[in-house]
């Protein structure tokens, strides 16, 4: 049984470097998604403050700067690092295969089964 | 007793002797010299030629140090052929000498390039103690002198004989002086110096003969141009001496070739210095011969076992009050990082070149004090990780506080430009001196290196009565340099990109703070030529409209002078209709705000509007407010909407440190609120008053006269004046109300409107450049930067649960 899958997203030069892209997948979640120049990060596009995309923020490292009111986020973990002790944003594995990048999303099941853990 | 003949009595010949009578005191030498004097410090015969030291001053080996190793010395005696199979050498005194082990130490003369009457009288080599005296002889004030060639020899010659009067021109064949350790920069700095000190350099300049009938009275360049000359020097690069070890049958190449025991092709004969070659390269510099005599020394007393495996090629001019260094390898090339700093005023040019984070080059031009520090890095190979921040400027020392009290007045505390403690005390005392930005305009100390800051700060706090301690406030810890540095930095280094800044100067990352101060500095400091990067820019700058609290935009059109149409009305009803604009609102500024716009959707907002981008959401040029003045006002005294539209017309689409928001009134009664805007127009009873610093937002300030004046265009050109000046010395987000202030309109009036007319001009030079290169950002929503400018991404793959 598989609880992921790795999603094509689009070809590695739709998104410049050190700037984000929004994508929106079926199951409604949207995600951000980060060339750094040497990696691609992903995270949900929701700044768990109050809800700026974080795709239209300045990259600053491996971190996010929201446009609304500048949490910074780290898009390798998904932590907050500004201010400290806020909940962290879901972050995503992404890979580059043949210049497409791929995303890799938990399916309903395992969002399902994370649900009832928690 | 082994029998050593060395032929060539100068330092590397000797230099190898030296070493050679320590490991083994049992050799019996000869020592064969063409020149008639002991070994002699040669690279001091441009100190010589300068009247610094004498002859005597640069003896290396008196006749007493030959004469206690019991070395047989044959002054003034040339070699002219070795039998190396019989070991014999043959002089030109006739005399044959046997030897069990040759050492060729023949050294290099003057390359003589192919100039017609170089045999005329009058014409000099510089490589030799009597050249030097052939030249002393002959120079004096008013002589004409011609040098042939710019290298480190030729200019060494040339401000010699400057220096005795002469009347110098350098003719140099390639585009630059010293092009062998110099880039262009370097070599540009160099030439400014060197014409500074009063001698004439031509460059790009062949020469193709020398003129006179017994005696030189001039040269003839290759472009027809004939120079006046009663003397000429030819320093146009040497030659390796090669030709004995040609007649001893040894491997020649460029010089006698050698390998890293520094052996020749035959086992009984060596060579050192200048006329051997090793590995491709030969060597016409000192450190690297003396490196070699110490492995030729091994080797040839039975010690074989060191090796020389080449030197860093470094070279220093000596040429008072001329500093350059150079060493290594500072070529451009894709695997190397420069890192340079430069400052013309002061003639000051470094490029460090990095592999690796190594370093493996460096250039120094107009100060030289780091060079030992530079010289350690490159012989060993330090990981320069550590030092990263400071490769140009040595990190202040742990302890600024050295007891300045202790310190005696005549110590220099500055060394870059020599300033003592003394003089350092006396314009604290005498011109009021109370920070470092007064000392340093006061003495130049602290202004070169930067070493000293932390004592001259030290000696302010101790001596100046009302010390001010000035906060140095960097733009941001990613790259911690004042606004005003990094404004500078951008300019001497000409960078273009916030990448490069970041890489160059800072953490490499940057941050939310610094990217766009940068960005904006950079299309600033270049007129908009410059490598524009949208990564760097605030979301609202990547897509021309305000964020809003909910990720929508905010649109606002340009509406020049808040006069409007019924056709753009229209439009904007319209467009509210089609798109389902959630709020129409009409601004302070005299425009209509759509509001709640989604990203994906502004591109066909603005196509439809039909109007230019008002820029509402960016650090630039808001608006011009207006009221209808002499249109249609019974009070108006002069025509503020067609005033104000024509100063919106002149400075729209341009960035500026923070917004800047402008009004033109047609009388006194400030309906459009000059007065309260960044910069006014007020009409007054026969002209305008331009008014700047106003506000009224978060701060409330009522602006400052800047000037009065009759006209209409007098009236828009003070106002381009001060804007363009803001736009140059303003920081980063720091609004015209602050900037007045921090400024005081008094300067702000000296270096703007009352600034003398090549400085206005220049001001408005820069604001024409910028403003032909401002476009509406809103063309970018035909033509975007990137595809995926305005619109998310589609993913290839559904997800199909």
């Amino acid at each position: 049984m598989t609880n992921a899958r790795w999603i094509r997203i689009t070809s590695s030069t739709n998104i410049p470097p050190r700037e984000g892209r929004p994508v929106r997948l079926e199951d409604g979640r949207e995600i951000a998604i980060f060339n750094l120049g040497d990696r691609f990060l992903a995270v949900d596009n929701r700044c768990p403050h109050s809800g700026g995309p974080l795709c239209d923020g300045i990259v600053t490292g491996a971190s996010v700067v929201c446009p609304l009111h500048a949490w910074r986020i780290n898009l390798q973990t998904g932590a907050v690092d500004r201010p400290g002790g806020a909940a962290c944003v879901q972050s995503y594995p992404v890979r580059v295969d043949e210049g497409v990048v791929l995303v890799e999303v938990p399916d309903r099941a395992a969002i399902a089964k994370q649900g009832a853990a928690a | 007793m082994t029998r050593l003949v060395v032929v060539g009595n100068g330092m590397a010949g000797i230099a190898a002797a030296e070493q050679i009578l320590k490991h083994a005191p049992t050799f019996a030498i000869t020592v064969f010299g063409d020149e008639t004097h002991v070994n002699y410090n040669r690279i001091l015969l441009s100190s010589v030629l300068a009247g610094e030291q004498s002859a005597d001053d640069i003896v290396l080996n008196p006749i007493d140090w030959y004469q206690r190793h019991a070395i047989d010395l044959h002054l003034g005696t040339r070699v002219i052929d070795v039998d190396a199979d019989g070991k014999t050498v043959t002089s030109d005194d006739g005399r044959t000498t046997a030897y069990d082990v040759l050492l060729l130490a023949t050294g290099s003369t003057a390359w003589m390039p192919p100039i017609a009457g170089l045999d005329k009288d009058g014409v000099f080599v510089f490589r030799t103690l009597d050249d030097t005296r052939g030249l002393l002889a002959r120079a004096a004030p008013g002589v004409k002198a011609v040098v042939i060639g710019g290298g480190l020899l030729g200019l060494e010659a040339a401000r010699g004989l400057q220096v005795q009067g002469c009347d110098v021109t350098v003719v140099h064949l390639m585009d630059r002086l010293m092009e062998r350790q110099l880039d262009p920069a370097g070599g540009a700095y160099l030439q400014e110096r060197i014409a500074q000190l009063g001698v004439r350099v031509l460059v790009n300049r062949s020469t193709t003969a020398v003129l006179g009938g017994g005696g030189v009275d001039g040269v003839e360049l290759a472009d027809g141009t004939k120079l006046e000359a009663d003397l000429v020097v030819v320093a146009a690069g040497i030659r390796p001496n090669v030709e004995l070890g040609r007649r001893a049958g040894l491997a020649v190449g460029r010089g006698i070739l050698v390998n890293d025991f520094m052996e020749t092709s035959r086992p009984d004969v060596f060579a050192v210095g200048e006329c051997v070659e090793h590995n491709g390269v030969c060597y016409g510099l000192v450190a690297p011969l003396l490196e070699q005599a110490r492995v030729l020394a091994a080797t040839i007393t039975g010690n074989r076992g060191a090796k020389y495996e080449g030197s860093i090629q470094a070279a220093k001019l000596k040429i008072m009050g001329v500093e350059v260094f150079s060493a290594g390898a500072w070529e451009d090339a894709p695997d190397a990082a420069p890192v340079r700093f430069e400052d013309p005023a002061l003639g000051v040019y470094k490029k460090l070149v990095l592999r690796d984070g190594r370093l493996s080059g460096v250039i120094l031009v107009g100060e030289t004090a780091d060079s030992h520090r530079y010289m350690e890095w490159l012989r060993t190979g330090k990981d320069l990780a550590a030092e990263r921040r400071h490769l140009l400027v040595p990190p202040p020392p742990a302890d600024p506080g050295v007891d300045v009290a202790q310190m005696p007045d005549s110590a220099t505390v500055c060394g870059c430009v020599g300033v003592t403690k003394a003089s350092i005390i006396e314009a604290i005392h005498q011109q009021g001196v109370n920070t470092l930005s007064q000392l340093k305009e006061a003495t130049r100390a602290s202004t070169g290196c930067g070493s000293c800051t932390g004592l001259c700060q030290a000696l302010l706090k101790a001596v100046a009565p009302d010390f001010e301690e000035e906060t140095r406030k960097v733009l941001c810890a990613c790259v911690p340099f004042t606004q005003e540095a990094l404004r500078e930095i951008l300019r001497s280094q000409r960078l273009r990109s916030v990448q490069d800044v970041l890489d160059i100067y800072g953490n490499g990352a940057g941050c939310e703070v610094c990217k766009p101060a940068l960005s904006y500095m950079l299309d600033m400091r270049w007129c908009g030529d410059h490598d524009e990067d949208r990564s760097a820019r605030f979301i609202n700058d990547r897509v021309h409209a305000n964020i809003q609290k909910d990720g929508t935009f905010s649109v606002v059109p340009r509406m020049r002078g808040g006069v409007t149409s019924a056709a753009e009305l229209r439009r904007i009803a319209d467009v509210a209709d089609k798109y389902r604009v959630p709020m129409v609102k009409i601004t302070g500024s005299q425009r209509i705000d759509l509001l709640g716009i989604r990203k994906e959707d502004l591109p066909a907002v603005w196509a439809d509007l039909g109007m230019p981008s008002g820029q509402a959401y960016t650090k630039g040029v808001r608006m011009v407010k207006t009221c209808v003045g002499t249109d249609f006002c019974r009070f108006g005294t002069q025509d503020s909407t067609a005033a104000g539209i024509e100063l919106e017309r002149r400075l729209e689409h341009l960035y500026t440190p923070h917004k800047v928001k402008m009004a033109a009134v047609g009388c006194p009664r400030n309906c459009a609120e000059a007065t309260v805007k960044d910069i006014g127009l007020v009409g007054v009873e026969g002209g305008w008053q331009v008014v700047v610093g106003g506000a009224a937002g978060k701060s409330v300030r009522k602006a400052d006269l800047l000037v009065t004046v009759e006209t209409t265009a007098a009236a828009l050109e003070a106002a381009e004046l001060f804007f363009q000046y803001y736009r140059e010395h303003a920081n980063y987000l720091e609004r015209t109300y602050d900037f007045v202030e921090r400024l005081g309109i008094e300067k702000v009036r000296k270096e703007t409107v009352y600034a003398p007319a090549p400085v206005k001009a220049a001001l408005r030079d820069r604001l024409r450049k910028s403003k032909a290169r401002a476009r509406d950002a809103w063309q970018e929503g035909r033509t975007p930067v990137n595809p995926t400018q305005f619109i998310p991404l589609d993913p290839i793959d559904q997800l199909n649960v």
